[in-house]
């Protein structure tokens, strides 16, 4: 059993939950994950670390509450306790040497390519972030994010925030207006990281994407969460997450990442109506 | 005087058609009065040649001829001298290979049903275990990587003759393939979570949720205080087949089907991991690993699952039994056939697999008849799934991580003559880890070899 140090609700879906978990705080590095299961009955899921403190012994998570899963966990009051937490897993992004990066988030991914854009801002390397929400309710990590870049450049879909684009938008401005990035780092919904990368190969700048796939034990043993990069099979959890993003094929990510939606929508209805019928009694 | 019956005392099982639509045990076990029976009929022979197919060396006339005189607990203390998990192996050894290969009733009939026997003794005595007698601490600590039955046998084994053993687990439940990989219906979850509560009773801390390689590597074991390490981690890496369509919405390797089903028990609607419900199934492989994964899709609710198999009926890997009790529950085997290419729809899904059929040519260097592509024998089989389980090798996280531990092409850890003795010292290994996919009491004979030769090494320091 692991403590719930913090479960704090940043905004209507988004969740940040602080976990002690100090043999996983020793080792996190930037681009690595853990897997979670709330309680006993409960399926694993593979979160990105947002965050570590190795003295503290604790690590982060951002999530979304998108099924029956997470909103169960967002339940967690802090002092309560998680069943299990594993990691950290995958190999951490390989980050020393770049000079000058564009870091490129999207709603979540944003929590997710935070702690990537701190660790190059604080070893020196000039950092350019470009942060795209849906709307101005849903922004998070505002000021975390202007702390570890140069330059933030925040976006939103219907321009609620002043800012009105998509963050293939703010990054061709920026590459037109000069900036000269060693790489491009994206981390977003499938099709955002896509539409990113096909703009960056034009370009011809190297970029490198942070993977989604579903995953069961996160340790190499099952390959449910396996990717096609440059035509050959890998396994996101043991190999990436990160893969260049010129070399995934971002259409079979999308197409198996759908396979249980039916099964996730049928068990996030039934936990909404037990919640309603709680709520009624 | 024996008893003379030529043929094993026959074990109940669920019938067929009841045990494919649940997932309780199929063998039933035997009564006392058939274990007694059944007990009867070993010879004691003097030179006990099953001893000798046992790779844990268990004394079998001796807990035999307790059981013929009705003592189940005086059996059972002697089975568990020697092997850790009894309840396990009864159930899960191919002992027509291994002890009851050798018993000599075999030659005019039936040999001794040692498994079976075995196997009851363990039941019997599951809620009357005496405490056991822990040892005079030597103060000295070993890390076990992996808690399969290499791990467990190793750590029990270190347990008993003093030292702190602490096993590290990747997964959240201690077993490895006994909690992953084998079905409820042939090894039940609640037999294997009592063989390790019997193991922490000796003293043996089990720690989940630690990825040996990523949370903590094999030196930073011993920077600290561990001062040997026994690695049992298994060959858990499935192999695919390299086919187009292999990623393809409904095609899985067994184990992440057998994981899903298993360990996250996702075929009961109270457990949160999903698992698709497949009309019609084909199951690439002819191991026990396909046999498991058939007849698990089949108590999914499947109308039709087929065994794809690029070989024979003689040649299939698997036991006979396996196959025996597969085949009852209405598989079908479509032999000498071989999937090249698996076929999806618009959406992304399964809609058949494309299969050539094969004949036997010479025998290759295993000795085992090649198989040769029958030109111009393309046919589609229809199913909305594919579960691949053609072979698993080793894990490469320990080996990328930890310096100076040597693993040759296969990515199987080197070892010494003796088979534990790795290139770093300190370090033993056993099990998948070093000969890659083997069995349940191999992977145990090996756990126990190291525990001898960790004392030998800690003890000579």
């Amino acid at each position: 059993m692991f403590l719930v140090k913090e479960n704090t609700v940043l905004n209507p879906n988004t969740v940040r939950m602080t976990v002690e978990a100090p043999m996983i705080a020793r080792k996190a590095k930037p681009g690595q994950f853990v897997i979670i299961r709330g309680d006993e009955k409960g399926e694993r899921i593979p979160l990105t670390i947002s965050g570590y403190d190795a003295a503290g012994g604790t690590v982060t998570v951002i999530y979304q509450t998108v099924g029956a899963s997470t909103l169960k966990l967002a339940e967690i009051p802090a002092g309560g306790y998680l069943c299990d937490i594993v990691g950290p897993l995958g190999r951490a992004s390989e980050l020393d040497g770049i000079k000058k990066a564009a870091v490129v988030g999207g709603g979540l991914g944003c929590a997710i390519a935070y702690p990537q854009a701190k660790y190059l801002h604080e070893h020196g390397a000039s950092v350019d972030i470009i942060a795209g929400f849906r709307n101005k309710d849903i922004i998070i990590l505002e000021d975390e994010m202007r702390a570890a870049c140069e330059n933030l450049v925040l976006l939103t879909d219907d321009g609620s925030n002043g800012h009105k684009g998509l963050v293939t938008d703010g990054l061709k401005a920026l590459i037109d207006a000069g900036a000269k990035y060693d790489v491009v780092i994206v981390i977003g919904p499938p099709i955002m990281m896509k539409f990113v990368c096909r703009l960056t190969k034009e370009y011809g700048i190297k970029t490198v994407v942070s993977m989604n796939p579903i995953m069961i034990d996160g340790t190499g043993m099952c390959g449910g969460c396996r990717v096609s990069v440059g035509g050959e099979m890998k396994f996101a959890c043991v190999d990436g997450p990160d893969f260049d993003g010129h070399l995934v094929d971002f259409d079979e990510l999308m197409k198996r990442n759908r396979m249980y939606r039916d099964e996730e929508q049928h068990d996030c209805n039934l936990f909404r109506e037990a919640k309603e019928r709680e709520h009624n009694a | 005087m024996p008893n003379m019956q030529t043929d094993k005392t026959v074990m109940k099982e669920q019938a067929p058609e009841i045990r494919r639509t649940n997932w309780l045990e199929v063998a039933c076990g035997y009564t006392s009065d058939e274990a007694v029976n059944e007990a009867q009929r070993c010879l004691h022979c003097r030179n006990m040649p099953c001893v000798n197919g046992c790779p844990v060396r268990v004394k079998i006339p001796d807990f035999i001829a307790h059981v013929a005189k009705g003592d189940f607990e005086g059996a059972y203390a002697v089975i568990r001298e020697t092997n850790a998990l009894p309840a396990v192996c009864g159930r899960v050894c191919p002992q027509e290979s291994q002890c009851e290969s050798k018993c000599v009733r075999g030659i005019k009939g039936e040999s001794v049903a040692i498994g079976r026997l075995e196997r009851f003794c363990a039941d019997y005595c599951a809620d009357k275990r005496p405490e056991p007698v822990r040892a005079e601490p030597k103060g000295k600590r070993v890390a076990v990587v992996g808690s399969g039955p290499s791990g467990l046998t190793c750590a029990a084994d270190l347990a008993k003759r003093g030292y702190d053993v602490t096993v590290f687990e990747a997964l959240h439940t201690a077993g490895g393939v006994l909690v992953y990989g084998i079905p409820e219906f042939r090894l039940p979850k609640s037999i294997v979570s009592d063989e390790v509560k019997e193991l922490e009773k000796l003293g043996v801390k089990i720690m989940t949720d630690v990825v040996v390689g990523r949370t903590e590597t094999v030196d930073e074991l011993f920077e600290n205080g561990y001062e040997a390490v026994f690695i049992g981690s298994g060959a858990g890496l499935p192999r695919f087949m390299g086919i187009p369509g292999e990623d393809g919405n409904g095609v899985y390797s067994a184990n992440e089907f057998l994981t899903r089903i298993n360990l996250m028990k996702a075929y009961r609607y109270d457990y949160a991991t999903p698992i698709k419900h497949h009309r019609r199934v084909a199951v690439v492989g002819g191991g026990n690993v396909a046999m498991d994964a058939a007849r698990c899709a089949a108590r999914l609710g499947a109308e039709k699952v087929y065994i794809v198999y690029r070989r024979g009926e003689n040649e299939l890997p698997a036991r006979r039994e396996e196959v025996h009790h597969a085949k009852e529950e209405g598989i079908e085997f479509r032999l000498l056939t071989n999937p090249t290419k698996i076929n999806t729809d618009e959406n992304g899904n399964v809609c058949s697999v494309t299969c050539i059929s094969m004949e036997l040519g010479e025998p290759d260097a295993s000795g085992r008849r090649r198989p040769v592509e029958i030109p111009g024998s393309e046919h589609d089989i229809d199913v909305d799934a594919v579960i691949i389980a053609v072979g698993t090798v080793p894990n490469p996280l320990i080996r990328m991580t930890t310096s100076g531990l040597d693993t040759n092409r296969h990515g199987c850890i080197v070892t010494a003559e003796d088979g534990v003795t790795t290139t770093k010292e300190g370090v033993y290994a056993g099990g998948d880890a070093v000969t890659g996919a083997a069995t349940v009491i191999l992977a145990m004979g090996a756990g126990r070899e190291a525990a001898e030769k960790i004392d030998g090494y800690l003890s000579a320091k």
